[in-house]
Formats: structure tokens, C-alpha cells, sequence
């Protein structure tokens, strides 16, 4: 069987990617190279002065004890935000694939909160949990919880973990969902012949066709958790109370766009552009061989 | 931010496509603000009215979203080459502006080429200090100012039997009659922690907020807020947090509606806040000067603005910053700020429109909107009181907030807060200063 497609101008297949390598390039390769060369300036909002500073700002990051913390604080959000969407998106994904009454609709508000714009997120969960302003808030208060995100960083990061795991939901549900509708009926119906429970075939048959599924997803929310974040954070708690809920790409919004500090957020910025490729790296290489495509 | 630039560039295109005269020689003016509803209101009829009184220019007023979008859309337009005429820039973003020689054009030198008559004295000193240089020349025009003050639920206070405090000894007192009469999650607050707390606080007491007359002076300031009055201020604060005689209430202004629905019977913050006081307060209320300790020799001081000014871009050609000047001029009209003040609540800019405001009348039915203009007025401003000038202030709010915090939540001393505020500052300061331009 002929399985390669051969082309009988040399130059047309070059033709047909140079789209989308322009694209990347232009879109993907130009801005990060960008930013690697502004991390090695000063310069101030305008830019009016330049100058070339070699590390400098790299040096300065990590002299400052602050930004380990928030390296840390920001894996453990990744991580929290990472399980805490992708096992609550599985479950609803297996109910809503039962067959029940009005599942399309189900479905389909499930999918919702995806289009809502992450400063929107962080606005909706305020009206509910902001200790002035918000409903839910003044019902735990009256309960005799003492809930103030304003002051209790914990409960802030927990706030945080909440919104933006929440807004993810809907997207993972939207994969699971698909993955599970492709796993062929006869694979689960002759493990129920055999007396398979319905536990046992979800773990021994339903979950690892799911694990490309899976495996894809974990590398999208966590790459989510990494750089989508911001717009929540600012509108939530725009990082306090204190710093507990200042993340890596928080802090290169604020550095870089409230106070005017471009070398530094650049150099942020391409750090965690090391930080992302080396975990997609590590993900792809350890637990992508569990994965059974 | 590409994206919402485009499309604020497409909405403007089309505007001026439907609306442009046929008249060729009109010399447009951009005009990039951050104004909402009434505020946005008065800015359009402004322009309008501007654009109807002469034929050789037009001021085209684009809302570019809150405060720190504006500047961020305005440094970004400069960057790529076509920055408006005028910018409304808030006062915190002030240092930053100064700091772009070549990327404004000074007031003062803008009035001086285009030959508009121009008298900075007849403006309010505690207004244009902010605004001016050591020498007196003023850089940007200030437009809306406010002030902070003490709202005040006077229908609570009657009910706890408690009089308006007039000092931060009888404002605790009152605070903790009323925590224990009917408030218990919050006697009293305020919104803008570093503003009312800090930077506030030590203007009204004459004492420095940080070197070189509070960075007026020189890029080269120092913090200098981590003294013993600021100190004993957030000791107090953070010992009332413990049982919530006071109670925190965020960075910015979020907290404000604890006052409204009646949480809160004693609110600082802006007097900007009177819109929606009148708009949603079911009680009687009014808002008097801020608290002073009594043991400060002097104070209180007078205290120092908040709110935003008219910054002019540089690298326009003549004949448009002529229209630029003349367009000042109009502002500074005396019918014209009385209007301003009363439509909006903020303040009037000069002496005659406050003389006129106040010979009409208008403060008998609305004492709490002569107040800000009374703290303000209060004393000949000093280099601890005419104004703020700090790089980066918009972070380094943040991060004064961020130890305010960590004291509030006791995982700090208000000593050890305050002074980590001043380090992490200077550290900050010290980076905007290897960037200004020289």
C-alpha cells in the first residue's frame, strides 16, 4: 500500500506549510525572541533611555527571596488547580454520559462557563465570596466562619484555586465527554458479560482508554494554570493578602505592566517560558508511556 | 491589548467618519481619558461645547477604560508613534510622566509658545503642587481632584449616642461604642489603605512620607514613612483588627458598599465617593475632615489630592498645541470649573470658581463637598504636604499594601511591616531612578 503522498514539484509542499510556519513565526518565534532580548535591558515605560544591562535582571530575580516563593506558591497552584479540575471535569463527564433524561442540556450548561473571560470569573466569585460584598460570604459569616480572604492568605489561595479550577471544568468535561463517547460500547459490554462491576470497569477498561485523553489535558491545565491565571488573580486579590497570592505570571503583569519594569518582567517571562517547555518536556518523556493510544 | 487597540482604532475611525465636518482646515485633538457614566457626560459636553465656541479646532474625547488602562494605552500609542494630544493620567502615574522628558510637553511651556495668557497662581496651590515643579512651573493641568474624608452614618451615631469625632483618639472611641452597639463586624474603615493610611496620614501631620519633599524634589527620594506617628497608627489599627472594631477592607475602593449598607457607620476614603453615597445611602449622612492625633504639634497640616490631571504628549506640531493651549484656557474658565464641580463632586481647580461656588450657595445644603476643599486649603502646604512624587507608585502601593496586610493578619509587627514597606520601596525607587531619563 502506497502510504507516502509524493509531490511533483519540490517546492509545492514547502508552499503548503509556509502559512502556517509564517504564522508561527510571526506569532510564536518573534515575540519570544523579543522578550529574551528586552531581558537584557533597562529601559523605562516609554522607552526613551535603553540600556544593555547582560543579566542583570536575572541576577537581581534571584537575589530576591520573594520570587522563590512565588515559584513555589505557583506549582502548588498548578497542582491543585491541575487535579482539582481534571477529577471533578471526569466525574461530570461520566454522569452526563449516562443516558438521562435532557443529558444535552446538561451538557451544554456544563460547557458554558468556558466562554467566560477569566477577570469575569474573578468578578462572578467575588459577588459570592468577597467578605464585603459578597452573598455566600455573609451566609458563612453568620454561620460563625470567620471568612476574610482580605486577610487570611490561605483562604485567598484557596479562593484563587476555586475560581480558576472552576472555569476550566467545562473544558475538560468538553474532552472527556468525546473521549468517552469514542470508547467502543462492545469493549464495555463483554467486560459486563464477564462480570465486570461498573467500578472495576471504569478502572480497568474506561480509564486507560481515557489516558490520551488525560495525558492531553493535564499538559493543557497545567500550561493554564501557568499563564492564564492573571486576569483572576488581578481582579480577585490582586496578589494579597500580603503576597500569598502573587504567582509567576501575576508577578510579570505587575512588574512588567503596572510599574513599567520591562527588563525584569521580560526576564520573568522567559523563565517561565523555560519553566513550561521543561515540564511539557518531563510530562511528555515519564508519563506520556502510560499512555496507551 | 493589540486587539482592543484595533478596535478602539476601528470605533474612532468610524466616528470620525460619520461625524467629520466638511471644513478641512479643523485641527483635531485627541483627548484619551478614563471617565464613566456622569463623569463621561460632563468630559463630552466639554469637548462639545469646546468645538461649537471655535471653528479651527476639534477635541475628539476617547474613553480608553479605568485609570492605569488609559496610561498603559497612552505609553503604548507613544511607543508606536501616535500618542493623543492631551491624557488624563492619575495622580499616581505622575512621576512616571515627569520622568518621560521628550515624551510630554510641560504645561507651563505649552501656554509660553502658544502665547495663551497664563497665571498658575490663579489655580489652588494644594492642587497645582502636585502638578508643579520646586520652581513652581506646572507640568500637567489638573482636572479632577479630590481629597480623602471621614463619611460618617449619622442616624448609627445617633443611635449609639456617639458625636462625630474630630480626632483618631475619638475615632477609636466612637469606633468601639459603636463595635459593641449594633457594628460588631466593622466600627470603622476605609478603602485605599496606603493613601488614607499612610500617605495621607502624614501630609495632615507634617511629617515626610519620604526625602526631597516627598520626591518632588528629585528622583533621588528615600522613604522615610516607617517614623514613629506612622507606627503608632498601625499598631492601633492592627490591635482594633483583632476584635474587628475596625476592619480591613481591601486595597482599593471594593469596600465601600460595607458603608452604604449601613456596616460601616465611619468610612474614610475619597470625596469622590459622593455619587454613590447619594445614590444608594438610606441614612442620613456627611463626611467631615479626616482625624488628627492631638499630641502632633500643628496638625492637622492640610491634606493632599488624589484624582487626575491633563498631561500633554510631546512631538505635536505648533499649530496643534496652539489649540491644546486654548482648549486649557477654556478649561479654566470660572463658569466652567463651577460647572465642572457641581456636575461632577470633584473639586473646582482655581480660587474663582470655589469664591463663586461658595457665594451661590452651594456648600449651605452640602456642607461634606466644601470639605475637601477645607482640608486642602487647611494650611500653606509644606514640603511634607504639597504632594507625592514617587516612581512606580502605582507598585509600590501594592507593595506597601502587601506589609499593611501581613500586619493586619498579625504575621508581622506594624514596626516590621513598615519598615520592609520602606526597603522593598527604596529597592523599587532605586530601579525607576537607573531608568528615568536623565
Amino acid at each position: 500500500m502506497q502510504k507516502q503522498a509524493i509531490f511533483q514539484s519540490k517546492l509545492l509542499p514547502y508552499a503548503l506549510v509556509a502559512p502556517q510556519l509564517a504564522i508561527v513565526l510571526i506569532f510564536f518565534y518573534w515575540p519570544a525572541l523579543q522578550a529574551v532580548i528586552q531581558s537584557f535591558l533597562l529601559q523605562d515605560a516609554f522607552g526613551l533611555s535603553t540600556t544593555f544591562v547582560w543579566f542583570d535582571n536575572y541576577v537581581e530575580l534571584f537575589r530576591d527571596p520573594a520570587y522563590f516563593e512565588a515559584i513555589v506558591r505557583t506549582f502548588v497552584f498548578s497542582f491543585a488547580i491541575a487535579v482539582s479540575s481534571l477529577s471533578f471535569a471526569l466525574l461530570l463527564a461520566v454522569m452526563a454520559d449516562k443516558p438521562l433524561r435532557g443529558s444535552m442540556l446538561y451538557r451544554t450548561l456544563l460547557i458554558w462557563p468556558y466562554a467566560v473571560a477569566p477577570p469575569v470569573v474573578g468578578v462572578l466569585w467575588i459577588f459570592m465570596l468577597h467578605p464585603s460584598l459578597g452573598i455566600i460570604a455573609r451566609y458563612l459569616r453568620a454561620i460563625g466562619v470567620d471568612w476574610n480572604p482580605l486577610l487570611d492568605g490561605d483562604q485567598a489561595a484557596t479562593l484563587i484555586i476555586l475560581a480558576a479550577a472552576w472555569k476550566q471544568i467545562s473544558y475538560n468535561f468538553l474532552f472527556f465527554l468525546a473521549g468517552l463517547q469514542a470508547i467502543p460500547k462492545s469493549v464495555l459490554e463483554a467486560a459486563a458479560i464477564d462480570g465486570a462491576r461498573p467500578m472495576r470497569r471504569f478502572w480497568t477498561v474506561t480509564f486507560p482508554l481515557l489516558s490520551p485523553t488525560i495525558f492531553f489535558l493535564l499538559v493543557v491545565n497545567i500550561v493554564y494554570a501557568f499563564f492564564d491565571t492573571f486576569g483572576i488573580i488581578d481582579t480577585m486579590t490582586r496578589g494579597g493578602p500580603g503576597t500569598s497570592t502573587v504567582t509567576l505570571v501575576y508577578k510579570v503583569y505587575s512588574d512588567g505592566l503596572l510599574g513599567g519594569n520591562l527588563g525584569s518582567s521580560a526576564a520573568q517571562s522567559v523563565i517561565l517560558m523555560i519553566m513550561v517547555i521543561v515540564l511539557t518536556g518531563i510530562q511528555f518523556r515519564f508519563v506520556e508511556r502510560k499512555v496507551t493510544y | 491589548m493589540a486587539l482592543r487597540q484595533f478596535g478602539a482604532a476601528t470605533a474612532f475611525a468610524l466616528t470620525v467618519g460619520m461625524t467629520a465636518s466638511p471644513a478641512l482646515a479643523v485641527t483635531e485633538i485627541q483627548w484619551w481619558h478614563a471617565m464613566t457614566g456622569a463623569n463621561n457626560d460632563v468630559i463630552v459636553k466639554l469637548a462639545n461645547d469646546f468645538n461649537a465656541a471655535q471653528s479651527d479646532y476639534k477635541v475628539v474625547p476617547t474613553y480608553k477604560g479605568n485609570y492605569a488602562d488609559t496610561m498603559n494605552a497612552g505609553i503604548a500609542a507613544f511607543r508606536a508613534g501616535n500618542a493623543p494630544h492631551i491624557m488624563q493620567v492619575f495622580e499616581v502615574g505622575t512621576a512616571t510622566m515627569m520622568a518621560a522628558t521628550g515624551a510630554v510637553k510641560p504645561v507651563y511651556k505649552l501656554m509660553a509658545d502658544a502665547g495663551e495668557k497664563f497665571d498658575p497662581k490663579i489655580y489652588l496651590p494644594a492642587i497645582t503642587g502636585y502638578y508643579s515643579t520646586s520652581k513652581g512651573e506646572m507640568l500637567s493641568f489638573p482636572f479632577n481632584s479630590s481629597s480623602t474624608v471621614m463619611w460618617v452614618n449619622l442616624d448609627e451615631l445617633k443611635k449609639a449616642n456617639v458625636e462625630i469625632p474630630k480626632t483618631w483618639p475619638e475615632t477609636f472611641a466612637a469606633a468601639k461604642k459603636l463595635h459593641d452597639n449594633g457594628h460588631p463586624t466593622c466600627g470603622f474603615s476605609g478603602s485605599w489603605v496606603t493613601w488614607v493610611n499612610l500617605e495621607q496620614l502624614s501630609a495632615w501631620h507634617n511629617v515626610p512620607l519620604a526625602s526631597k519633599a516627598n520626591g518632588l524634589d528629585g528622583f533621588d527620594t528615600k522613604l522615610e514613612f516607617n517614623g514613629p506617628l506612622q507606627v503608632k497608627h498601625l499598631e492601633k489599627l492592627v490591635e482594633l483588627q483583632k476584635d474587628k472594631t475596625y476592619d480591613y477592607a481591601g486595597r482599593t475602593n471594593t469596600g465601600e458598599g460595607r458603608f452604604t449598607s449601613g456596616e460601616c457607620p465611619i468610612y474614610l476614603t475619597s470625596s469622590a465617593f459622593f455619587g454613590n453615597v447619594k445614590a444608594q445611602a438610606k441614612f442620613n449622612f456627611t463626611a467631615v475632615p479626616m482625624p488628627y492625633y492631638p499630641d502632633v504639634k500643628g496638625a492637622p497640616q492640610n491634606s493632599i489630592i488624589g484624582g487626575a490631571s491633563l498631561w500633554v504628549m510631546g512631538g505635536k506640531p505648533a499649530e496643534e498645541y496652539k489649540g491644546v493651549a486654548k482648549f486649557l484656557t477654556f478649561l479654566s474658565d470660572t463658569d466652567r470649573q463651577v460647572y465642572i464641580h457641581k456636575a461632577s463632586g470633584y473639586l473646582p481647580i482655581t480660587k474663582a470658581a470655589y469664591e463663586k461656588a461658595k457665594a451661590e450657595g452651594f456648600y449651605k445644603d452640602q456642607p461634606y463637598l466644601e470639605t475637601p476643599l477645607l482640608e486642602l486649603t487647611n494650611k500653606e502646604p509644606t514640603e511634607n504636604s504639597r504632594g507625592l512624587r514617587l516612581g512606580n507608585m502605582v507598585q509600590l502601593r501594592d507593595v506597601w499594601s502587601e506589609e499593611i496586610e501581613q500586619a493586619l493578619a498579625g504575621k508581622k509587627t506594624a514596626k516590621q511591616a513598615l519598615d520592609a514597606a520602606v526597603e522593598r520601596g527604596n529597592t523599587m525607587l532605586r530601579q525607576f531612578e537607573k531608568t528615568a531619563v536623565k
